[in-house]
């Protein structure tokens, strides 16, 4: 059994309200590392075995069309075991 | 008797709480979220809106306010604190009241009048109502389903903390159908609708909100 | 990338620039030489693209919009007019209140959700502006055919964009529209308004005034939103290689919306700006020169102060960038100190970027170096302005000569099932599943919201007083004609305030249009203009202000000409509100107003395939008169409901009125076909108590209105000439429309 791990994240020039709120909330707490923060999503798909390079694609063209929003986020596709 | 209404950036019903709590006799002090002050009020309201955008998630980051501190540490010692739906999600953000909110089952921000029934009129918030007293008030909120694990749900329903129930269709996917539910002690209470809403017939579904108000300033008199 | 410096322009005058990729055509560009004595830099270039744009100049429809000013009625009540941000109206008691409607169509159609969402921050930046607290929002809506699946995609995220912001603004959504059509389906209509309330006195205009005053950028900081465009300058012009691509969607921040609100309106308590403008279209560009233009004239900037999100802009791209939840402020430097302490309230990025000159120009630098020496007024007003060819199109004659053939129920079963295909209509069909996404409860004043004829808001706690607004577009009728569908917009629009008791006050408007190249589509619009400017004189109601969007098209083919109406107006005593409909059995309904066999252009035609005929003729003095029955009536509690017939006409008013308390009625009518599907404008139901009968009657002798009693209330059916509907069969036909389509 694997999992694919997908990543969407806002793309780099798209304002990220969410992390802007999360990085001016870290130094009122004392964490004062973040330069910034950008918030994403993550999908953990469970596939029978080890997932297929055409299992990847169409992984891949579910990233697209419904898992991220191409107008204004970006995906990726990786495998976990 | 003086109730305190926080103020977080991107509270939206704070006036409206202010509102019901002088309409019922009391006087609304205003707090704000980043002042360590209390002004001596005898108890506070946390109200809805989107405090700090609700990112991350609702009512993360409100948790930390140097208020809340004040108010963490004076609801330990009994002081009544009511959140009502953002407010209820900073407290359970907060550990003051168990469980979390969460997206609503059909994922769509819900506006609509809801009847829900006092199931506990003993807490400091609730003792206007009678006990299984049905009320219709708005609700409004995108993340507004009640989820805990079994343990905590068994914990709440028997030692009668839930304080009121949705009547019929489960409008947001809470466990229980469980609207608000209160602490062990009795002084801390959250609730999803908006009893705030419901202070009058001209501007809301009806006066029957009121009765939050009118509870506390009757605990307090006692 | 070399710093195309004024100095430079001034030593390169034969440089070439991509004026034509920025939408400037030859004369515009020769024109801009000419006003500046040499080519202008590339941020000089980029202010007056964008400025020239049709969407920031109006220049096809600047020589129509001028009857609005040229018809305008006398009217004591108007504070500001047309060219501020948006127009104030008085409404009594101290108070004044202003509104303004605006589309954002395009932005809603690449990106749903951030397309609607952007366009509620906008106009309640605008509302703001004006020194007003925003109370309510509405939203205007057209999409394509509901069974669509592009509509699937479109009409979820822009209901959830519109609800997702203004919810979070703390705004409630009082009212609006949403309906279907096929010209729709490339292009659909977000179009929002904002309502804020204000003391006289506290009433703020954009200018820049005052030499030796600072310009005070606050809000959120700059980024590369919205300048799609602008990288031409960048790339073209100066050959940067791998300049970063930058997003043509704006992504709005309503939490720091919410933050420059209470942040704007607590400095503004506290009187601390001479003037302000809040940063929309043009960004900066736009700004900069109005504040300019508005004052004195003369402005000095160091564009590098901005805050920056994004290291890499350009300084023309920052002068492009559309940005979200900006605004610009002339502040007199020794209130400085007092306002940067409320903005580190609430936490609200605020840097002085220049001040204000004695002199005529606008001056921009960067790093020191100049790089925009203009006449502000050359950039902000004196855009070209074009009479745009016009001709009426050829399908006018054709259609208008048709007659309209549609079947016409007679018996009750065609009753029946007449009644219930109106009700499930999506046009008619009940909208909570729109409007249940949307708060109408904040701030504790709504008074009246969907499906009430208008939204209704109280202003004062003590005194009870409250405006009422009603938006409204009939694009079927703009279509067959657009001089009376116009005109016949307005009268609904108004007569929807009216039948809560509400005094029309003030007009504002959103002309949504195809291509203004299109001597056809330019005909329906300058048609539109003239019906709402001559409608507007008839009926003593200013246009306070509004908003033009052209090239409205899916493919080549225009959408429907669809002119949105809002009226606002004021009743003094929100308590007193006749509601839309009736609790109680026992009540007598009457019909107030003609009824004639006018299916051209209606809901009934509209539901089979049929765009052919003439549209009613509107009758203002006649509209008139029945507004002033309504008030009338309502000053004297003659009226237990009222509520206005439009599309779907009494069909649809009876089934909206049953339905919404739940209390039925029985009702008699001749020629019942035609009486249930006509959308005869000037028509209102009411329902009275038996015992005001003859007050009624004296009534509409008193405005000469037709009045007819039509049945009267009671039961758990919609009885018509004894075809009896129940409320149950009703309701679902009613309430299943949109679950059924949207999930």
């Amino acid at each position: 059994m694997a999992i694919i791990v997908v990543d969407v994240m806002l793309k780099p020039e798209i304002l990220d309200p969410q992390g802007n709120a999360v990085a001016a909330a870290l130094p009122r707490l004392g964490f004062t590392f973040a330069k910034s923060v950008r918030q994403g999503k993550r999908f953990e798909i469970e596939v029978e075995g080890d997932p297929t390079p055409a299992q990847l694609a169409e992984v891949e063209k579910a990233a697209e069309r419904l898992l991220s929003n191409p107008v204004i986020e970006t995906y990726c596709v990786r495998v976990e075991n | 008797m003086r109730v305190g209404v926080i103020t977080f950036p991107g509270t939206l019903d704070d006036r409206d709480a202010a509102r019901a709590v002088n309409l019922s006799g009391a006087q609304a002090v205003s707090l704000w979220h980043a002042e360590a002050d209390l002004k001596a009020v005898d108890a506070v309201i946390l109200p809805g809106g989107f405090s700090y955008g609700d990112y991350l998630r609702c009512g993360a980051i409100s948790r930390f306010a140097p208020v809340m501190e004040l108010v963490i540490e004076a609801a330990g010692k009994g002081m009544p604190v009511l959140g009502i739906c953002n407010g209820f999600q900073v407290l359970c953000e907060s550990h003051l009241l168990p469980g979390a909110l969460t997206r609503n089952s059909d994922l769509h921000f819900l506006c609509r009048d809801v009847e829900i029934e006092i199931t506990n009129n003993e807490t400091v918030w609730t003792t206007s109502f009678t006990q299984g007293e049905k009320i219709t008030i708005p609700l409004k909120n995108g993340e507004g389903s009640f989820q805990c694990d079994d343990e905590t749900l068994a914990q709440l329903e028997d030692q009668g903390r839930v304080i009121a129930r949705y009547v019929g269709n489960n409008p947001n996917g809470s466990r229980n159908l469980i609207a608000g539910i209160t602490n062990e002690r009795g002084n801390v209470v959250g609730l999803m609708p908006h009893p705030e809403h419901a202070i009058n017939e001209l501007t809301g579904p009806s006066a029957q909100g009121l009765g939050f108000f009118t509870s506390i300033l009757q605990a307090m008199v006692k | 990338m070399a710093l195309d410096t004024v100095a430079l322009a001034k030593a390169s005058p034969e440089s070439e620039q991509p004026f034509a990729e920025l939408g400037l055509k030859p004369d515009e560009y020769a024109r801009i030489k000419e006003i500046l004595g040499r080519r202008p830099t590339s941020s000089e270039l980029a202010m007056y693209s964008v400025m020239w744009s049709e969407h920031c100049s109006y220049k096809s429809s600047k020589v129509h919009l001028k009857q609005f000013g040229d018809k305008a009625p006398q009217s004591d009540a108007l504070l500001v007019g047309i060219g501020e941000n948006a127009g104030v109206v008085d409404v009594g008691q101290g108070y004044a209140v202003t509104f303004k409607i605006e589309s954002h169509n395009h932005p809603s159609f690449v990106e749903p959700y951030q397309g609607a969402a952007t366009g509620v921050g906008g106009i309640v930046r605008d509302i703001l502006t004006m020194g007003a607290r925003p109370v309510a929002i509405m939203d205007s809506l057209r999409f394509g055919p509901p069974d669509a699946p592009d509509t699937r995609r479109v009409l979820p995220g822009i209901v959830a964009g519109v609800g997702g912001y203004g919810n979070c603004l703390g705004l409630p959504n009082i009212g609006g529209e949403v309906s279907f059509d096929s010209s729709y389906a490339g292009n659909p209509l977000v179009n929002a308004l904002c309502v804020g309330v204000m003391k006289h006195a506290d009433i703020k205009l954009a200018k820049a005034a005052g030499a030796g005053n600072l310009v005070v950028l606050f809000g959120a900081k700059t980024g590369g939103d919205g300048i799609g465009g602008v990288s031409v300058l960048a790339s073209e012009t100066f050959g940067t290689s791998g300049a970063t691509k930058r997003p043509s969607v704006q992504v709005g921040d309503p939490f720091v919306e919410k933050t420059l609100i209470e942040c704007s309106l607590e400095i503004f308590a506290e009187d601390l700006v001479v003037g302000i403008q809040d940063l929309g279209g043009a960004g900066l560009s736009c700004a900069t020169s109005e504040l300019a233009s508005g004052g004195s004239g003369g402005m000095k900037v160091a564009l590098d102060r901005v805050p920056l999100r994004d290291l890499s802009l350009s300084p023309e791209e920052i002068l492009m960038s559309e940005s979200q939840e900006r605004m610009c402020a002339i502040v007199e430097p020794e209130k400085l100190p007092r306002f940067l302490e409320i903005c580190a309230k609430w936490d609200v990025t605020v840097t002085a970027i220049g001040e204000v000159t004695d002199g005529e120009r606008l001056e921009i630098t960067w790093n020191g170096e100049l790089i925009v020496d203009v006449p502000p007024r050359t950039v902000a007003h004196d855009g070209p302005v074009y009479n745009r060819p016009i001709a009426q199109p050829a399908y006018i004659g054709e259609i208008n000569s048709k007659r309209v053939d549609l079947p016409i129920p007679s018996n009750g079963e065609q009753i029946k099932a007449a009644v219930l295909k109106l009700a499930a209509a999506p046009n008619l069909a009940d909208k909570s599943w729109v409007t249940s996404q949307y708060d109408k409860y904040v701030q504790g004043n709504t008074i009246q919201s969907h499906p009430d004829d208008s939204g209704m808001v109280r202003i004062d706690e003590k005194t009870h007083l409250g405006v009422a607004i009603s938006t409204d577009a009939n694009a079927n009728w703009s279509y067959l004609n657009p001089y009376q569908g116009a005109k016949l917009a307005l009268a609904e629009a108004a007569r929807n305030i009216a039948t809560a008791g509400a005094r029309p006050l003030a007009v504002t408007n959103c002309l949504n249009f195809g291509s203004p190249e299109d001597p056809g589509v330019m005909w329906q619009f300058a048609e539109t203009v003239r019906g709402l400017a001559d409608g507007c004189l008839e009926m003593g109601l200013p246009v306070t202000g509004g908003n033009v969007s052209f090239y409205n098209q899916t493919g080549s083919v225009a959408i429907l000409p669809t002119p949105v109406i809002g009226v606002l107006g004021v009743i003094q005593d929100v308590r007193t509100r006749t509601p839309m409909s009736f609790k109680t059995s026992g009540l007598d309904l009457y019909l107030l107003g003609d009824t004639y066999e006018d299916l051209a252009g209606s809901e009934w035609a509209f539901l089979h395939g049929v765009r052919v005929g003439q549209t009613p003729k509107a009758d203002l003095a006649r509209e008139m008169r029945l507004i002033e029955l309504l008030l009338d009536g309502h000053k004297n509690a003659i009226f237990s409901a009222a509520h206005d017939l439009s599309q779907g006409g009494l069909s649809a008013g009876l089934t909206e009125m049953v339905l919404r308390y739940g209390v039925g009625a029985v009702i008699t009518l001749e020629n019942v076909g035609v009486a249930l599907l006509s959308e005869s404008p000037g028509r209102v139901i009411t329902a009275i108590d038996p015992s005001m009968s003859q007050a009624v009657e004296a009534l509409a002798v008193k405005y000469a209105i037709t009045l007819t009693k039509i049945g009267s209330s009671g039961g758990e059916s919609l009885i018509i000439n004894g075809c009896d509907i129940s409320l149950d069969e009703l309701r679902t036909a009613h309430t299943s429309t949109f679950p059924a389509l949207f999930g």
